[in-house]
């Protein structure tokens, strides 16, 4: 199969705007005929939805949650990236481009990273609009803070709730055009085919989950924008929820899954816990602007501490190894995800890790409380200061800037982090891979398109922190509402989809076997327990370093688990009844196929890139080594129960050289 | 540390729920809904039903957990949703009581779980700004006081769970819907609609059959993002200056 990136011709700065301004369009009078479903509520679902709906399009829009606003966008804290260059420091589209496809290890494709730069200023003005209630500064205008890997402060906040208040924008937005009529809102549906009628993407089969009903919906075209996989890892910073179905029902359809070995592991989680764990929490990276990530020079100290001996208080200064600071000088800890993680699991695969479990390494903010201190107590005036007032003043502008992260690590941990430092350690937080899309953000089936952390196409191996909000939005808002067109314009004399078409009948047939299948098994095992194992195996096998011994092994590890699953699992109650223990068999069944091609993904990549990085092939410093040469390729997998097959786009980098990336 | 359990178990709205005990070995570290992970996997390993509950996100920010733990909305802890709460709250040997949101408004689906979509018809009603996209000036044309904003935010930060209408004797939904007024009411942006906003927000509320405010202030007690009652006195004000002193009603 031939992946065209349909790319439009001319230089990069111009492409989109040419593109926008040449495109066919769909006249307002048959935009009220054609008929589009979205499948997701996050940034990326709500945005596409509302905005399409103010277009005159007859959108249905769907999630499994019981309202749109409880998507996990709702959970980003840190803040969004836009090449305002609010701050006269330098920043500008440009730059935003290029540390964006740096960032991404050179992986992604140049001519949609290009596009997201350029509309991520609409994006902030739009939110703007919405009444999102930015942090600003004391004139009045919009504040601004750093994220890792870059040199600007380009990333707007709300706090450490900037996820959620995008998210409420949006769906302020969607309610608007649920309002008006233009959208037709399915809570608690969950997507579980797709149904296509002549190679074209026309419509879902979703599960009402009140009910329990499987109910069939037609429309010209689909658009999922359903999120990431993280939750393949069970433990993960994703919500429970999260999961791949929607898109995975998609591939099994016959759409690719491009790189999906390309997982971000965030360097700033609370450590796990226990055995009972659900999830693991993150700790937003905008900490890192002031909080210093260190561990015990000496093993000695580290056991000390793991023992409860010791606390950081105890380590003295020449003591302690400051080791971002140490290992990359000019970006300190502010090095991207990629690099911070896995120097952390360095430290601690060295013996300093800083918990009982010793996987754990502090994020200590005193340096920072004192200096805030003393600025604050020259601008209020006061002379010679006491140690005691300066902490206490450099404490409240901890405060009013991450206050609530603060308390919510003090919830979860029961440690004040205003005196003692944070304990944090890496966790899968986000997936970089996703479905093949080409410039229009369709996939290789036609009709059907593919936004946010669901697709590939942005942020190569590796994604820079407050670039998730800025991709959701940019696809949802400026990218979709026009790249549709290309495809509906060509579908004016299309009738009315007719949900109950032949090929829509079988579908629903389909699925119901599925759902049959699996409640009939009534095995031994809980749903939880077959979760619990996968994640395991792919945190084990396809985590934060691979080799290719362990990934053969892991790849069969989760074939006869599937087969186990298949076998011996127990889903409690009724198909047609609210179950939600279904509904996670489902989601589990899913992911055991995904983790298969994960394992082959990262399996066939002999390179280290990014949040992939195998362990045959690194620099002797440890850095990742890249082979541009063999590898400067998008892997994109179809699946097939007994061998998927690999389909590969040529990554071209015309604007970019390719360097080995340093943050040195 | 041993946990004796008393929890709601409804089928649907129209049978009749009942209160089932349940023993749980929790550990202090866990939040409360890994405690009733546990319980649930015990239930599935005893081919039996687990019991339903809403959550999500398990960091205190996506609003789906809703437990009235030994009668509180969100249990004894101060600003702090279901899934934030840990079993460290809790003594070795407690009986915790674990009831659904109990409101008119908000039947009951499944045991814990409950309908709340009666707070998205009260923002469809009118809690956004009319703009579309594409239509927005630059970010920076109008410059707001930073306290301004603050105070926008501070009104924003309400997660839609629904603890306010659960506390209310009355079930009465104004914290929500006045949180959202309050929050573009502020803004300037959201200035221009001001009026009728209060309006139509207010008349969905009372169409849905939430009860009316009487100012025992428990919704604000109990708030897990600690959201002010002041943000009602607001749209109280606003409410009566729209109908008194505006041509414009809906």
């Amino acid at each position: 199969m031939e992946l065209k990136s349909n790319t439009p011709e001319g230089p990069l700065a111009t492409k989109w705007e040419k593109y926008r301004g040449t495109m066919n369009l769909v006249a307002p009078n048959n935009k009220r005929r054609i008929e589009v479903i979205v499948v997701g509520t996050g940034l990326a679902g709500a945005s596409a939805a509302a905005t399409m709906g103010e277009l005159g399009y007859n959108v249905k829009c769907f999630t499994f949650h019981d309202s749109p606003r409880r998507a996990h966008s709702i959970a980003a804290q840190g803040g969004i990236n836009a090449a305002k260059n609010y701050q006269n420091d330098g920043d500008s589209v440009y730059r935003l481009f290029y540390d964006t496809v740096k960032g991404g290890d050179y992986r992604s494709r140049e001519s949609n990273v290009h596009r997201l730069a350029e509309v991520s200023r609409n994006i902030i003005d739009q939110c703007v609009a919405q009444g999102v209630p930015f942090a600003r500064e004391y004139g009045g205008l919009l504040a601004n803070r750093s994220f890792g890997g870059v040199q600007v402060s380009r990333t707007f906040y709300a706090r450490g709730q900037t996820g959620q208040q995008l998210l409420l924008g949006a769906y302020q937005a969607l309610s608007r055009q649920i309002s008006l009529g233009n959208v037709e809102m399915y809570n608690r549906h969950e997507m579980l085919d797709l149904v296509k009628i002549d190679g074209k993407a026309r419509g879902i089969i979703a599960r009402n989950l009140l009910t329990g009903k499987l109910e069939r919906f037609a429309a010209h075209s689909v658009v999922l924008a359903t999120g990431g996989y993280g939750n393949v890892f069970y433990l993960s910073t994703n919500a429970m929820g999260s999961n791949v179905t929607a898109a995975w029902r998609a591939v099994k359809k016959g759409a690719l899954m491009a790189n999906p070995c390309y997982t971000q592991i965030h360097p700033t989680c609370i450590p796990v816990s226990g055995e009972y764990q659900s999830k693991l929490t993150l700790m937003s990276e905008s900490l890192r602007n002031d909080g210093r990530v260190w561990v015990p020079n000496k093993v000695e100290d580290a056991q000390a501490i793991q023992r409860g001996e010791k606390t950081a208080l105890d380590i003295p200064e020449e003591e302690r190894d400051y080791y971002l600071e140490r290992r990359y000088p000019a970006f300190g800890n502010l090095v991207p995800r990629d690099v911070a993680s896995r120097a952390a699991k360095v430290a601690c695969d060295e013996g300093k890790g800083v918990s009982k479990t010793g996987l754990a390494v502090f994020l200590d903010f005193a340096a920072a409380i004192q200096r805030y201190g003393k600025s604050s107590a020259i601008s209020k005036g006061i002379q010679n200061p006491s140690e005691d007032k300066i902490i206490e003043l450099g404490e409240a502008v901890i405060k009013e800037k991450y206050g609530n992260l603060f308390q919510m690590y003090e919830k979860i941990t029961a440690d004040n982090p205003y005196k003692t430092p944070m304990k944090i350690y890496p966790a899968v937080h986000y997936t970089m891979g996703g479905m093949w899309v080409d410039y229009h953000l369709e996939t290789n089936i036609p009709g059907l398109f593919c936004l946010g952390e669901a697709n590939f196409s942005d942020h190569g191996a590796n994604r820079l922190g407050a670039s998730a909000l800025m991709q959701g939005l940019a696809d949802g808002y400026f990218v979709i509402p026009y790249t549709i067109g290309t495809f509906l314009s060509k579908e004016i004399r299309t009738p009315k989809i007719d949900p109950d078409a032949p090929e829509f009948m079988e579908a629903e047939k389909a699925t119901q076997a599925n759902l049959d299948r699996l409640i009939n098994i009534k095995g031994n095992q809980s749903v939880e327990s077959f979760h619990r194992r996968l994640g395991k195996i792919m945190w084990e096998y396809c985590g934060m370093s691979r080799n290719a011994e362990g990934l053969k092994k892991g790849r069969q590890m989760i074939r006869d688990l599937r087969a186990e699953f298949y076998n011996d699992v127990f889903v409690p109650g009724e198909v047609g009844e609210f179950n939600p223990e279904l509904e996670k068999a489902g989601r589990v069944a899913d992911f055991l196929e995904l983790g298969e091609v994960m394992m082959m993904d990262a399996l066939d990549r002999n390179e280290s890139c990014g949040g992939h990085f195998r362990e045959e092939y690194a620099t002797p410093e440890g850095e990742a080594k890249r082979n541009d040469e063999d590898y400067a390729y998008v892997a994109a997998w179809e699946w097939d129960e007994t061998e998927p097959r690999v389909h590969k786009e040529q990554l071209e980098f015309k604007d970019i050289e390719l360097k080995t990336r340093s943050y040195k | 540390m041993k946990i004796h359990l008393k929890v709601w178990r409804q089928r649907d709205n129209d049978s009749k729920g009942y209160l089932e005990d349940h023993t749980v070995e929790a550990d202090e570290h866990m939040s409360f809904l890994e405690m009733f992970d546990v319980l649930n996997e015990s239930l599935v390993s005893e081919k039996k039903t687990p019991v339903a509950f809403e959550h999500d996100c398990r960091e205190g920010i996506c609003g789906s957990c809703n437990m009235v733990i030994n009668g509180q909305p969100h249990g004894p802890q101060s600003g702090t949703t279901t899934c934030q709460l840990h079993m460290r709250s809790f003594n070795d040997g407690d009986t915790i009581f674990v009831e659904p949101w109990r409101a008119k408004a908000f039947p009951v689906i499944k045991d814990l779980v409950v309908d709340r979509s009666a707070f998205d018809r009260i923002i469809q009603s009118g809690g956004y700004i009319s703009v579309n996209t594409g239509q927005a000036q630059d970010g920076n044309a109008i410059a707001i006081e930073k306290d301004r904003s603050a105070r926008a935010m501070d009104a924003a930060e309400c997660i839609g769970c629904g603890a306010c209408v659960a506390a209310c004797p009355n079930a009465s939904a104004m914290l929500f819907t006045a949180a959202k007024v309050a929050h573009l009411g502020t803004m300037p942006q959201g200035e221009v609609e001001h009026t009728l906003r209060v309006q139509s927000m207010v008349k969905q509320m009372d169409l849905e059959g939430f009860g009316m405010c009487s100012n025992t202030g428990a919704c604000e007690a109990e708030c897990p993002k600690e959201i002010s009652i002041t943000n009602i006195a607001m749209m109280n004000r606003s409410y009566v200056g729209s109908v008194l002193g505006s041509e414009k009603s809906v």
